[in-house]
């Protein structure tokens, strides 16, 4: 990085991405905490991950207050202003991610209640999948990882996928056997803010992608494809 | 314990003053043997009820003197992972055995992006701020959730690190124990349920037997076989849960081989094609056997093909082709190689696709019944790949075929294999 008037610059700009990676593993343990909350049908871990929002939502404002003094004090340019706006978005992403958690958790309370679904291993899977790729994400954020960053931007159409696939499922489930339509809302809900999870991730890697490289990376990021059968796990 | 303490003072001084390294090092070394000295050796020797003799055979130093070179040499060696952190929250020293559990770790980055457990991050600030000492907990969800154990404490004020105080973390890995507890629940509700049904089967045909069909050979005959195939099926369930278990258990362990792929790929073909020609199936090799290094387990990447290959021809008819080839680069896999294996049988549905890693899941549960599968082989692929840092890609048209793609992370040309990590930054230079 080059060389500053002002010695403690440098020491901003790593004390506000330092947030980033803590805020990160915020909406990380939420988002693993809400899904362990479904699975095992526990609406005390659920209120846990409900309250624990907060603190994501104040440690954003805060990021955003630490940023915005910085811009006006130091007046940043090029490279350093990116980083800067690059945190700043990211934050409000992770934000938007642990609200997604929340919800998650919210669905959790009524099911802990309603009688056991198979699908929920299904919900379970999906959840995993868009927790090793929140990880990876911010991993590639924490060293500037842009190799990954990509991967991932590439990868998220297979939550699309295991979105659709769960849609259909969840569908038929409910034609079949009216009882289960509660339930299969609840759940399908759950897929959907998962997959909207899987979306910011990939906010994520363009931001990682945008810091180091400078430019945004294009808009022909793989999408579930509508016809073609196609599944990636592991 | 008086001996122990007295050991330790020992080569406290002797690090101190006989270093002919950096200053900061030899620092290093006489805080954190102190610091280890209460600590770890503490309890150590606290398990042990008689501190064992002997331990000075240290030769020419005579007595119980470590020589002062092995100071930060033991430090290093540790098998305990330590980490150094300033007060700005930079990283300054890491041993080995902590850049061997944290592979991204880079000296002088902040700790928040070393470990950004929540747990871990407030612990370590609320000691950099009140200098208390604390022990916690937290978890990593990276690739595979591991479970760590940790204690954070200050060190003195120590000059070979500039005028800013250090916490020291230590750092142990719990996920082996997590792993064990949460296996042992699951194996029990997965082996039950799924033993209940060829128990039931075997229950019944031993009652028969014992009733009307005790006078009827041919009824005899008929249900021994049955129930010797149930039992079978039994035996191989047990087997396969026992091989997943053993996976999952090491699934956070990254493996150290350099292997050729291809190669791997292709001694699994050549040993179904007896069977191959038996059941009417073409099996074709398309690859180079000398292409695509990866880092990896032989036998378990073996178990990943020899799985595959048995279902393409399980689940494909007289007639069909096998085809085990090097899939073409592909951009959502970046620095990745793929190994193929497709059939030309029964393909499998859309909607079942997502479901098919999941352990016990089959397309049809009585047809997979019938050719003895248990519905575990492809679980067990993905928790290797999972392992390997790989992922396998399904694509399946209904009644044309199906292709398994293995995608693994090519191996560069510089491996390190783990037991001889990269040398460690001098910490003086790492502490900025
Ligand atoms: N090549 C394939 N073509 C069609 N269906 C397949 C294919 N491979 C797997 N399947 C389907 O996926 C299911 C799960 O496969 P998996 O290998 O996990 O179990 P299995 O073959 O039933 O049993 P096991 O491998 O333990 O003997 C199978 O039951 C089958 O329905
Ligand atoms: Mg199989």
């Amino acid at each position: 990085m080059s060389s500053h008037i002002v010695a403690s610059f440098d020491e901003d700009l790593v004390q506000i991405q330092a947030k980033i990676s803590e805020m990160g593993g915020v909406a990380e343990e939420m988002l693993s905490k809400a899904l362990e909350s479904v699975q095992n049908r526990d609406a005390a871990l659920a209120s846990e991950v409900i309250d624990r929002d907060k603190a994501l939502d104040a440690m954003e404002m805060e990021l955003e207050e630490a940023v915005v003094r910085v811009i006006a004090l130091r007046q940043p340019v090029a490279n350093d202003l990116r980083v800067l706006i690059a945190a700043m978005k990211i934050s409000s992403t992770l934000e938007r991610i642990g609200d997604l958690a929340k919800n998650i958790a919210k669905r959790a309370i009524p099911l802990s209640a309603a009688r056991p679904m198979r699908l929920t291993t299904s919900i379970a899977r999906m959840g995993r999948e868009t927790l090793a790729q929140l990880s990876a994400v911010l991993n590639a954020h924490a060293s500037r990882d842009v190799d990954t960053a990509v991967q991932i931007w590439n990868q998220d159409y297979e939550i699309d996928e295991m979105y659709n696939a769960i849609f259909r499922e969840v569908v038929t489930y409910m034609v079949e056997d009216s009882r289960l339509i509660g339930v299969g809302a609840q759940l399908m809900f759950i897929a959907k803010n998962l997959e909207r999870i899987g979306d910011h991730t990939t906010h994520i890697s363009e931001m990682v992608y945008y810091i180091v490289k400078g430019n945004t990376l294009g808009d022909d990021r793989p999408k579930g494809e509508p016809t073609g059968v196609n599944l990636v796990a592991g | 314990m008086h001996a122990a303490v007295a050991i330790l003072v020992g080569v406290v001084a002797a690090t101190a003053t006989g270093l002919a390294l950096s200053p900061a090092l030899a620092f290093l070394g006489a805080a954190l043997i102190a610091y280890v000295a209460s600590h770890f050796l503490h309890r150590t020797l606290h398990a042990e009820p008689e501190p064992r003799e002997g331990t000075g055979d240290a030769g020419e130093t005579g007595g119980r003197q470590i020589p002062a070179d092995v100071g930060p040499q033991l430090i290093e060696k540790l098998p305990v992972p330590l980490l150094l952190i300033s007060q700005r929250g930079r990283l300054g020293y890491a041993n080995l055995a902590a850049q061997g559990m944290l592979p991204r770790l880079t000296p002088g980055q902040h700790f928040a992006h070393i470990i950004r457990a929540p747990a871990f991050v407030e612990a370590v600030s609320a000691t950099l701020r009140d200098g208390l000492e604390r022990s916690f907990e937290f978890t990593s969800y990276e690739g595979n959730e591991r479970h760590f154990e940790a204690r954070v404490s200050m060190l003195a004020e120590c000059e070979g690190f500039g005028p800013e105080a250090h916490a020291i973390v230590q750092v142990e890995d719990r996920t082996r124990t997590h792993r064990i507890e949460q296996l042992r629940s699951d194996f029990i509700a997965n082996a039950s349920h799924e033993l209940r049904t060829p128990l039931a089967s075997i229950i019944g045909y031993i009652e028969t037997l014992q009733n009307h069909a005790r006078e009827d050979p041919e009824a005899r005959e008929r249900f021994l076989a049955i129930m010797a195939r149930e039992a079978h099926r039994m035996q191989r369930l047990v087997d396969d849960l026992m091989s997943l278990s053993r996976i999952e258990m090491n699934e956070h362990v990254r493996p150290v081989e350099r292997l050729p792929l291809n190669r791997i790929a292709c001694d699994c073909a050549s040993v179904f094609q007896p069977l191959a020609s038996q059941e009417g199936i073409t099996l074709r090799v398309e690859l180079d056997p000398d292409e695509a290094d990866v880092i990896g387990d032989r036998d378990q990447l073996s178990q990943v093909f020899t799985n595959l290959i048995d279902n393409a021809m399980k689940y494909s008819a007289p007639g069909a082709t096998v085809t085990i080839r090097s899939a073409p680069e592909n951009p959502a896999h970046p620095g990745r190689v793929g190994v193929s294996v497709s059939d030309t049988g029964m393909g499998i549905p859309r909607e079942k696709l997502h479901r098919l890693t999941e352990r016990f899941f089959r397309v049809s549960v009585p047809q997979s019944r019938h050719k003895g599968g248990t519905g575990l082989g492809l679980a067990i692929v993905k928790h290797i790949l999972n392992r390997h840092k790989g992922r396998i890609e399904i694509s399946s048209v209904l009644g044309e075929g199906s292709t398994f793609t293995v995608w693994l992370p090519r191996a560069t040309q510089l491996h390190i294999v783990p037991d001889e990590p990269p040398a460690v930054a001098p910490a003086s230079r790492a502490a900025r």
